[in-house]
């Protein structure tokens, strides 16, 4: 019982990294008042950065970077479109969940003699060393230094947010950017930093897949994690902390499925596979109800209009 | 203003520099790569439009993500982003195809049945999403995605169940040939019928090398109705007043949220209609297990960007997007180029229609170029001259 208490709280962790950082860019994005439905493309191109940069470096940390990078590169043009040339922001991030995977698994092929995944590449460490604990029961809990990272990521954006002038800033230029102007706060630079760190953070979470739950970069490692981030930052009200519950509690359901399907339970796997929806959108209806963006999210911003 | 200023101002020309600025910048990334761009895109044309079979396969693949994009635009212009079109989509062929295993009926009974079966089952989802919206005030985009997953998982367990699992194979049980949509299933075969079409090669193709069905007709049927339905009727003033101003239209006497889980409801019932089409149009005419996401709902969205979300743009489109994604194809097999280009071709075409601001600025241009030539259309302080009119 305890020795599943434990399993549970070791993939609740594991599976729930790469939502966090896909949900704190979400988070970063739009509350500076961007929409970023391209989370889940930018997780892509992380994930192939990722296992790229330590592939070709021998270093996992340098694949790490390169996914940061190229997820904030890839999100450049959401960032151009939706703030200087007052794009539909819904239609610019639906467009890069199209190209992005496409670009990703244009340059795998390219990059790799036409295969759709990269060869096996060094991982992120763990926490205690890679053997450490193995063979008790706490194995689990040698978590991947990467859900230390995004614990820490979601503290240090927390603390960003509100804590400090530039939170502040990024806050009034989500909920009224007019007022943010005329108070002398530059609206579009504002908006380019925060979708240019929501792409680095997606692409992270990229990596914390491609390198730290897996060893490699498949067609699938990324297969709807960014729409599940999408919709944690929605559950956790577009705050980092609340972000990062939802995410805990979408791995939880997850973490559920696998210890309940290991176990002497007669349901079928893919009933099993629901329970994670299932029990989140059930959550949503019991204990969130509605929640309020942004005001500004999804509007752009053209200086001198009212 | 002059004849080439006004194309530019309309959403044609957005939609074409768009198709444009999609090829140009694909053109580049295979350039990068080492193929030939040009080569490249008339392997592409030969793939989708080269021979009949080609174009019947293209218009087969068009079809239910023209349904799907209906979907999307008729949500999107009532104030819903339906990012759900992929899960009631699948819930569309589960749906028809336990109907159509189950019912063994008259072909004139069974084919409604089946395909209202699976609107239904499209129905249903949207319906669910739009009524966790307008009770609990539960974000559309959050239920949507995890409904997709929840209709993916449904899809399965019934394919894997014992009911209808269909042995030694990754397929449910094939529905009953009686509610088939396919051309002239029988008479295509018959002694008369390849007689007949022994004439006329092109059309022998089409019909025996393809599931040529009726699917296609029936969408565009769909696109034409809801296209009228939002512009011309109550209804669609009311779903889309809901979708600009809530409030307002809430003050205004506007039923609002029976009007949320309406409009899902009928978004999701023409989603779920592709799917059942899919079901009764085209072989293996029954549910498979999914291994991942089939796209069809998710193309609706691209599909329905690039129309502008008008319903009978989406015929267009979905062609140009199905002839893309047929094409491609023959562009990895031909040339060795990853098929992948076509989603960096789709993704900068839907690129391109989010920035509305780049033909207006194109004609702004022609303007002020024609402007010393002519007479000035515009007095001092900004107001038009009456010879304005004129000109135009």
């Amino acid at each position: 019982m305890i020795n599943n208490l434990i399993l549970l709280v070791g993939i609740t962790l594991m599976y729930s990294t790469p939502l966090v950082f896909g949900a704190l860019g979400g988070v970063v994005s739009e509350r500076s008042g961007v929409v970023n439905i391209g989370i889940e493309g930018m997780m892509v191109v992380g994930a192939l950065a990722g296992a790229a940069g330590s592939y070709y470096s021998g270093n996992p940390w340098v694949g790490f970077l390169a996914a940061g990078i190229c997820g904030a590169l890839i999100a450049l043009p959401h960032a151009i479109a939706s703030i200087s040339f007052a794009a539909d922001q819904t239609i610019s991030g639906v467009a890069i969940n199209m190209l992005a995977p496409g670009i990703a698994l244009f340059a795998c092929r390219a990059l790799f003699d036409g295969a759709a995944m990269t060869p096996v590449v060094p991982k992120l460490p763990k926490i205690f060393g890679e053997n450490a604990l193995v063979g008790t029961p706490f194995a689990s809990l040698n978590v991947n230094v990467s859900t230390v990272i995004a614990l820490a990521l979601t503290v240090l954006i927390w603390f960003v947010l509100y804590k400090t002038k530039w939170g502040l800033r990024v806050r009034a230029v989500g909920e009224h950017p007019a007022a943010a102007d005329t108070l002398g706060v530059n609206v579009y630079g504002v908006r380019y930093v925060c979708v240019l760190v929501s792409g680095m953070l997606a692409g992270f979470g990229g990596a914390s897949m491609s390198i730290a739950i897996m060893s490699q970069f498949t067609q699938t490692a990324i297969s709807g994690h960014g729409f599940i981030a999408m919709a944690a930052v929605i559950f956790g009200k577009w705050t980092p902390v609340g972000a990062y519950l939802a995410c805990l509690v979408f791995g939880f359901t997850q973490a559920l499925v696998v210890v309940l399907g290991g176990g002497n339970f007669a349901i079928p796997s893919s009933i099993l596979s629901m329970l994670p929806y299932i029990i989140t959108i059930i959550v949503l209806v019991l204990f969130v109800g509605r929640s309020v963006a942004p005001k500004a999210n999804g509007t752009p911003y053209i200086k001198g209009s009212r | 203003m002059s004849k080439l200023e006004q194309f530019l101002r309309s959403r044609l020309a957005a939609a074409i520099a768009a198709v444009l600025a999609g090829l140009i910048v694909s053109g580049i990334v295979l350039a990068a790569a080492g193929f030939n761009p040009f080569e490249a895109f008339s392997v592409l044309m030969q793939g989708a439009f080269g021979r009949p079979k080609y174009i019947a396969n293209v218009i087969i693949k068009a079809t239910p993500i023209l349904l799907t994009g209906v979907a999307v635009s008729f949500a999107f212009k009532t104030g819903l982003f339906n990012i759900g079109a992929e899960g009631q989509y699948i819930l569309g062929t589960v749906f028809a195809a336990l109907v159509g295993i189950t019912c063994n009926l008259p072909m004139v009974f069974e084919i409604p049945l089946v395909i209202l079966a699976g609107t239904l089952g499209g129905a249903t989802l949207g319906a669910f999403i739009g009524w966790l919206k307008a009770k609990f005030g539960v974000h559309e985009v959050i239920t949507s995605i995890m409904c997709n997953w929840i209709a993916f998982y449904l899809c399965n367990f019934i394919v894997m169940s014992d009911a209808f699992h269909k042995p030694n194979s990754s397929s449910a049980v094939i529905t009953n040939p009686s509610c088939w949509t396919v051309l002239l299933p029988e008479w295509k075969k018959s002694k008369e019928g390849m007689a007949a079409l022994s004439n006329i090669p092109w059309l022998k193709e089409m019909l025996l090398k393809t599931d040529l069905n009726i699917g296609i007709i029936v969408a565009i049927i769909v696109a034409i109705v809801i296209s009228i339905v939002l512009n011309r009727s109550k209804l669609g003033y009311e779903l889309r007043a809901v979708g600009f101003n809530n409030d307002a239209s809430k003050f205004a006497g506007i039923p609002v949220k029976r009007n949320i889980i309406l409009s899902m409801l009928i978004s999701g019932g023409i989603c779920g209609l592709a799917g059942a089409l899919n079901i009764t149009g085209i072989s293996p005419h029954t549910v498979t297990l999914l291994a991942a996401m089939e796209n069809y709902g998710f193309n609706g969205l691209s599909v329905a960007f690039i129309a502008g979300c008008s319903p009978l743009g989406c015929i267009p489109s979905s062609i140009l997007f199905a002839s893309l994604l047929y094409g491609g194809m023959s562009v990895q097999q031909m040339l060795g180029a990853p098929s992948e280009i076509i989603s960096i071709v789709i993704g900068t075409i839907v690129f391109f229609t989010a920035l509305p601001g780049i033909t207006p600025k194109l004609a702004d241009l022609v303007a002020k170029k024609n402007k010393p030539q002519g007479p000035p259309t515009v007095s001092k302080d900004g107001t038009p001259l009456p010879t304005a009119e004129k000109e135009a």
